[in-house]
C-alpha cells in the first residue's frame, strides 16, 4: 500500500496531475474493499459523487479542495445521519453542521463517510459501538485486532488509506491511542483550541476535537483548518492560530525534552521502555537536552479521569430521554417508564456503566469525596504540568501501554480496558495538546506510538517536535 | 402589632420565607437568542439550544447578567464579582438538557434588605439572603389530548431571577407587602415586567409555625403561587393546618406542597425522603461568571430612582405620611401619576394630600369598576390636576368634583367644561345659603323641635335637606356654620 500524503496530493491536484474526481474515486474503491472492517457508520458513494460534482462547478480556490476527509460520528452533519455510534440517536439527522465540519466544508474537502467510534466516545477498543466492532486494517488473518478507540474508525479509516485525513475527538486519549495502535499520526490540541460546538458531548471539560492523518506535515494542515475561536462555544480560546504547516521546524537544536520518571511503569512490555529510550536517544542527538523531570501526582490521574468524565457524562446524556429526538422504546405506560426502558434500551453497556458511576460520583453525600476531591487533583496534575514546562519545552512518554491488542480480549474487563488511557489521560486532565506518532513495532510486528506534549497552545512546537522524530525515523 | 393568631390551646407565630421567581426582563433568553415574547404559539420560540440537541452548547446573555446586578443593587444587595453556573439534573418532559442551569453555591447577588411599610407608620426590614440566576423549563400540557401530554418550549431557557428571603415574614399580610414591594422595585429597575397573572412574577412559600419564642419549627414549602391573593390564602391554610396537628400531638413532616387555587387548600406533592437529589455541579460548558468593578459600577449609575428614595422626597417635599408616600410610590406608574399631576399647577404643590387623595381612591376606584389602569386612564394627570385646583379654591365641592370625576371618565371633558355647562359652582354667598336653610327649617318644625330637645345628630338631616335644594352645590362648611348658627337661635 503506497500512500500519497496530503501535502502531496494538493500539489499534484494543483499540477493538474490528478483530477477530484479521479482522486475521489480511487478512494471510494478501497473503501468498498474494506468493508470487513467496518470503518464507516455512515457511508454513500452517492453523497461523495454528488460533493464531487459540487466542487467541479466550482471556481474557488480553496485550501483543501477535493481532498477526502472522514468524519468521526460523533460531529454533527447536515449531510449524513449522526448517531455516536448508539442505538438512542440510530436514526438522527441534524438540521445543522458542527463548527469543525464545517470548517473543513469550506475549505472544499469532500467527506467520505462517518466513521465507527465506541458509543459516545466511551471505550478504548471501538468495541461499544451499537453499529459493531472497527477492526484495525493492521490485523493478520485470523486475528483480528482491535484499532483502539474512541476514535477508532477514523484511525482504520487513515490507516487502511481510504480518506488522506479524518477528525477525531479526545477526551482521555480517543486520538492518540488508536493512532498509536493503527501506525497513524493523531494530534489532540489544547482544550479550547477547537471548538465543541455540535459534537454530542461526552465530558465537556475534556472533549477536544482533533486531527488523524497520514504524517505529522499533513495534520499541521489539517489542525489548522478546524482550530480557531467560536463564540458559540464559551469554552472556545480566543487566540491567534499560526500557520503550523508554514511554520514548521525540524531543527530542535537547544531545545529541552522533559522525560517525566512517573510514566515508567510496572507491567509495562519491554518494547515500549525501548522505543521511548531509542526516542530521547534520536532527540539527544539533534542536540535536544535531555531533563529528567517529576509530574508527581500522575498516578492519580486515572482515578481522577473516571470520575470526573462519567460525571459529566452522566448529565450530559440526560437529554437522550426518548421525549424530542432519537430513540423512543414502545413500551411506555408513563413517563417514569418511558424514561427507563428508552435508556435502558438505548444505551449500551459501558455507556450505562458510565452513567451509573458520574450519578454516584455527584449524589449528595458523595459529591465531596469523589466529584469535589477529582476536581483538587485535577489542579494538582496541572500544576505539576505547569511547573514541568518551567524547565522543558515539551515533553515526551510512550502513547498506550502496548500494542493493537486483539479485538475481544479486554472486552470484559473494563478496569483493563481503562488502563490504556494511563499516559494520556494526564495531559487531557491539564488541557495541553498531545501528539502520538507512529515510532518503531512490537515484536509481531506491529506498530507503537510515542506521545509529545507541549504547553497550551503550543502546538508548534509539539509539531516540530513529531515532525523532527519522523524525519529521523523514516 | 400582635401577629400572633389562636389555636385551641396557645398562640402560634408563623415563620414564613418567600423564593420568588422572577422572569428577566429581557428579549432573548439567557443562553440562547430565541424571543422571549409571551404568548407566542407553542414551540415557534425554540433554538437548537432550547431544545438541547446533540452538540448544543449554551452562552450566557451579558443583558440578563446586568440586569440581575441591577436588580441586586436596587434589593440594596451585595454584588459577587465571582459566581458559578451550575446544572441542577431531574429528569421531566419539559426539561429538554435533563438538567436546569442555574447558579448554587456562588450566586450572583449576596445578601441584601427591603423595607415594607405598615399603615400604622411603622416599617419592617425583610432580609434577602441571595439572589441567582436560573433558566425556565418548558410547560407541560396535559389539556390537549386525552391520553398524550404535549411540550411547549418557548418558556424552556427564559431568564429567571429566583430571589430568596430570610424567614423574617410573620403574617399573611407581611408575605403580600413583602413581595408587592419586590415587585415595585423590579419593575421600577425594569428588571422584570411584574406580571404575575402571565407567571413573570411567583413564590415558593416556605411556611413554619411556633410558640413565640421557640425555636423554628418544622417547615413545609408551598410551590409556585401565583398571586398575592392565593399566597395569604395557601399561608392561612397551611399555618393552621400545622397548628391543628400541632396541638392534637402530631409533628410536622417537611413536605413540598401544592396549593389547589379552587379548594383554598394545600395538599402534599413529596416528602423529604421523594425530595430530589439534584446532583448540582458547575456546569462545564460555562466559565465562571466576572463581573468587574468597573462594570457594577456603570451598572449602578444606570440605576433610576427607586421607591424608597422617592417615597423619602415625597415625604419631605409635600409633607406626605409614610404610609400615603409608600402607597403612592408602590408602583411607578402611581408616582410618575402624581409628580405629572403635581407639576400641572403650581398651586397643587400645597395640596399635596388632595391629590393623593384624589389619585389612591376616587381614580383608582373608578379605573378599578372599569377594569382599568393607570397607564391608560382616560383621565390625564393634567385634567385631574385642574379638578383638584377646583376643589382647592372653593369652586366646587368635594361632592360635587366627584361627579365631575365620573362625568370626566367617560365623556373626556375637562372639569371646566362640566361645571360650566352643568353650572355645578358652589354656591358661597352668605345670604343664598341662608335662604335656603331658613326653608328646610320652616318645612321641618318637628325635626326642629326634636333637635333642640337634644337630638343632634339631627343635625345632619337639615345639612341633607339644604343640600338637596342647592343641588349639593352649598358650601359644606359655610352649611354647617350658619344651619348651627340659626338653630341655636331657635333655642
Amino acid at each position: 500500500m503506497s500512500k500519497s500524503s496530503l501535502k502531496q496530493t494538493l500539489k499534484d491536484l494543483e499540477a493538474k496531475k490528478i483530477s477530484i474526481r479521479e482522486l475521489n474515486q480511487d478512494y471510494l474503491k478501497r473503501i468498498k474493499e474494506n468493508e470487513n472492517l467496518n470503518v464507516f457508520i455512515h457511508f454513500s458513494e452517492d453523497n461523495v459523487l454528488k460533493q464531487i460534482e459540487n466542487l467541479e462547478n466550482d471556481n474557488s480556490a480553496k485550501k483543501l479542495k477535493g481532498i477526502p476527509i472522514a468524519i468521526k460520528d460523533l460531529f454533527c452533519t447536515k449531510s449524513m445521519p449522526t448517531t455516536a455510534a448508539s442505538k438512542i440517536l440510530e436514526n438522527f439527522n441534524p438540521t445543522y453542521e458542527s463548527f469543525v465540519t464545517q470548517k473543513l466544508l469550506d475549505e472544499g474537502s469532500i467527506f467520505v463517510g462517518k466513521t465507527n467510534l465506541d458509543e459516545f466516545a466511551m471505550g478504548s477498543a471501538t468495541n461499544t459501538s451499537f453499529f459493531g466492532n472497527t477492526i484495525n486494517p493492521l490485523s493478520k488473518e485470523n486475528e483480528p485486532l482491535a484499532p483502539g478507540g474512541s476514535s477508532g474508525g477514523s484511525a482504520a479509516a487513515v490507516a487502511a488509506d481510504l480518506c488522506l485525513g479524518a477528525t477525531g475527538t479526545d477526551t482521555g486519549g480517543s486520538i492518540r491511542q488508536p493512532a498509536s495502535f493503527c501506525g497513524v499520526v493523531g494530534i489532540k490540541p489544547t482544550y479550547g483550541l477547537c471548538s465543541r460546538w455540535g459534537i454530542a458531548a461526552f465530558a465537556s471539560s475534556l472533549d477536544q476535537a482533533g486531527i488523524f492523518s497520514h504524517n505529522v506535515e499533513d495534520a499541521s494542515i489539517l489542525l489548522q483548518s478546524i482550530a480557531g475561536f467560536d463564540q458559540r462555544d464559551s469554552t472556545s480560546a480566543k487566540v491567534d492560530i499560526p500557520n503550523y504547516f508554514e511554520n514548521l521546524d525540524d531543527d530542535l537544536n537547544g531545545k529541552t525534552v522533559g522525560i517525566p520518571k512517573e510514566y515508567s511503569i510496572d507491567g509495562t512490555p519491554m518494547e515500549i521502555s525501548q522505543i521511548w529510550e531509542e526516542a530521547i536517544k534520536v532527540l539527544e542527538k539533534k542536540g535536544v537536552k535531555i531533563k529528567n523531570i517529576s509530574l508527581p501526582h500522575t498516578k492519580y490521574a486515572l482515578p481522577t479521569y473516571y470520575i470526573i468524565a462519567p460525571a459529566e457524562a452522566s448529565s450530559n446524556l440526560a437529554r437522550y430521554d426518548g421525549v424530542k429526538y432519537g430513540f423512543r422504546s414502545d413500551e411506555i405506560n408513563s413517563l417514569d417508564e418511558m424514561y427507563e426502558n428508552t435508556r435502558a434500551q438505548g444505551f449500551g453497556r459501558e455507556v450505562k456503566r458510565r452513567i451509573l458511576i458520574g450519578t454516584y460520583v455527584l449524589s449528595a453525600g458523595y459529591y465531596d469525596a469523589y466529584y469535589l476531591k477529582a476536581q483538587k487533583v485535577r489542579k494538582l496534575i496541572a500544576d505539576d504540568f505547569n511547573r514541568a514546562f518551567k524547565e522543558c519545552d515539551f515533553i515526551v512518554t510512550p502513547t498506550a501501554p502496548s500494542a493493537a491488542f486483539p479485538l475481544n480480549e479486554k472486552q470484559n474487563d473494563p478496569i483493563k480496558m481503562y488502563l490504556n488511557d494511563v499516559f494520556t489521560v494526564p495531559a487531557s486532565l491539564a488541557g495541553l495538546p498531545g501528539i502520538s506518532i507512529p515510532f518503531g513495532k512490537d515484536k509481531n510486528n506491529l506498530p507503537l506510538g510515542i506521545q509529545i506534549l507541549g504547553k497550551h497552545f503550543d502546538e508548534q512546537q509539539v509539531f516540530n517536535a513529531a515532525v523532527s522524530l519522523e524525519r529521523s525515523y523514516e | 402589632m400582635n401577629n400572633l393568631i389562636k389555636g385551641e390551646k396557645h398562640d402560634w407565630e408563623m415563620v414564613i420565607g418567600l423564593e420568588i421567581h422572577a422572569q428577566v426582563k429581557s428579549n432573548s433568553k439567557l443562553f440562547s437568542s430565541s424571543s422571549t415574547k409571551f404568548g407566542s404559539s407553542p414551540n415557534s420560540q425554540v433554538s437548537l439550544v432550547d431544545a438541547a440537541m446533540p452538540g448544543m452548547l449554551p452562552v450566557i446573555n451579558k443583558y440578563c447578567v446586568e440586569q440581575a446586578v441591577k436588580t441586586g443593587v436596587g434589593l440594596n444587595a451585595k454584588i459577587n464579582n465571582y459566581s458559578v453556573f451550575d446544572r441542577k439534573n431531574y429528569f421531566y418532559a419539559d426539561l429538554p438538557q435533563g438538567y436546569q442551569i442555574s447558579q448554587y453555591k456562588y450566586p450572583i447577588v449576596g445578601e441584601g434588605k427591603v423595607t415594607i411599610d405598615f399603615k400604622d407608620g411603622t416599617s419592617k426590614d425583610i432580609r434577602i439572603v441571595r439572589l441567582h440566576l436560573e433558566q425556565d423549563a418548558g410547560k407541560s400540557l396535559h389539556d390537549q389530548n386525552p391520553s398524550k401530554t404535549y411540550v411547549d418550549l418557548n418558556r424552556s431557557g427564559v431568564a429567571l431571577m429566583e430571589i430568596v428571603s430570610e424567614p423574617d415574614i410573620r403574617t399573611p399580610d407581611e408575605a403580600g407587602m413583602y413581595i408587592s414591594k419586590i415587585r415595585s422595585i423590579l419593575m421600577y429597575l425594569d428588571t422584570c415586567d411584574g406580571n404575575m397573572q402571565e407567571g413573570s412574577l411567583r413564590a415558593d412559600v416556605n411556611i413554619s409555625v411556633r410558640k413565640p419564642g421557640d425555636e423554628y419549627g418544622t417547615r413545609c414549602e408551598i410551590k409556585n403561587l401565583n398571586s398575592i391573593k392565593f399566597i395569604k390564602q395557601a399561608i392561612n391554610y397551611e399555618a393552621k393546618r400545622q397548628i391543628e396537628i400541632l396541638e392534637s400531638g402530631g409533628s410536622i413532616e417537611q413536605n413540598t406542597m401544592l396549593f389547589n387555587t379552587s379548594t383554598g387548600k394545600t395538599r402534599p406533592m413529596r416528602n423529604k425522603e421523594e425530595a430530589h437529589d439534584y446532583r448540582y455541579f458547575p456546569d462545564p460548558d460555562l466559565l465562571p461568571l466576572e463581573i468587574s468593578k468597573e462594570e457594577i459600577g456603570k451598572i449602578k449609575s444606570s440605576i433610576p430612582e427607586l421607591p424608597d428614595e422617592l417615597k423619602n422626597k415625597f415625604i419631605e417635599t409635600f409633607k406626605l405620611s409614610n404610609y400615603d408616600a409608600s402607597v403612592l410610590t408602590a408602583e411607578k406608574q402611581t408616582s410618575d401619576y402624581f409628580n405629572e399631576t403635581i407639576n400641572s399647577d403650581p398651586e397643587l404643590k400645597n395640596h399635596a394630600k388632595i391629590v393623593v387623595n384624589w389619585i389612591t381612591s376616587e381614580l383608582f376606584s373608578l379605573l378599578n369598576k372599569n377594569n382599568q389602569d393607570l397607564n391608560n386612564s382616560p383621565v390625564s394627570p393634567e385634567k385631574l390636576g385642574q379638578l383638584i385646583k377646583l376643589i382647592s379654591t372653593n369652586e366646587i365641592s368635594g361632592k360635587i368634583a366627584k361627579d365631575v370625576l365620573e362625568d370626566m371618565f367617560s365623556s373626556g371633558k375637562t372639569a371646566r367644561q362640566i361645571v360650566d355647562e352643568k353650572g355645578l359652582q358652589q354656591v358661597t354667598d352668605q345670604d343664598e345659603i341662608a335662604k335656603v336653610i331658613d326653608e328646610v327649617i320652616a318645612e321641618n318644625p318637628k325635626m326642629v323641635e326634636q333637635y333642640l330637645a337634644g337630638k343632634d345628630k339631627l343635625l345632619g338631616f337639615f345639612v341633607g335637606q339644604a343640600m338637596k335644594l342647592t343641588k349639593g352645590k352649598a358650601n359644606p362648611k359655610m352649611l354647617n356654620d350658619i344651619l348651627k348658627q340659626k338653630l341655636n337661635k331657635k333655642n
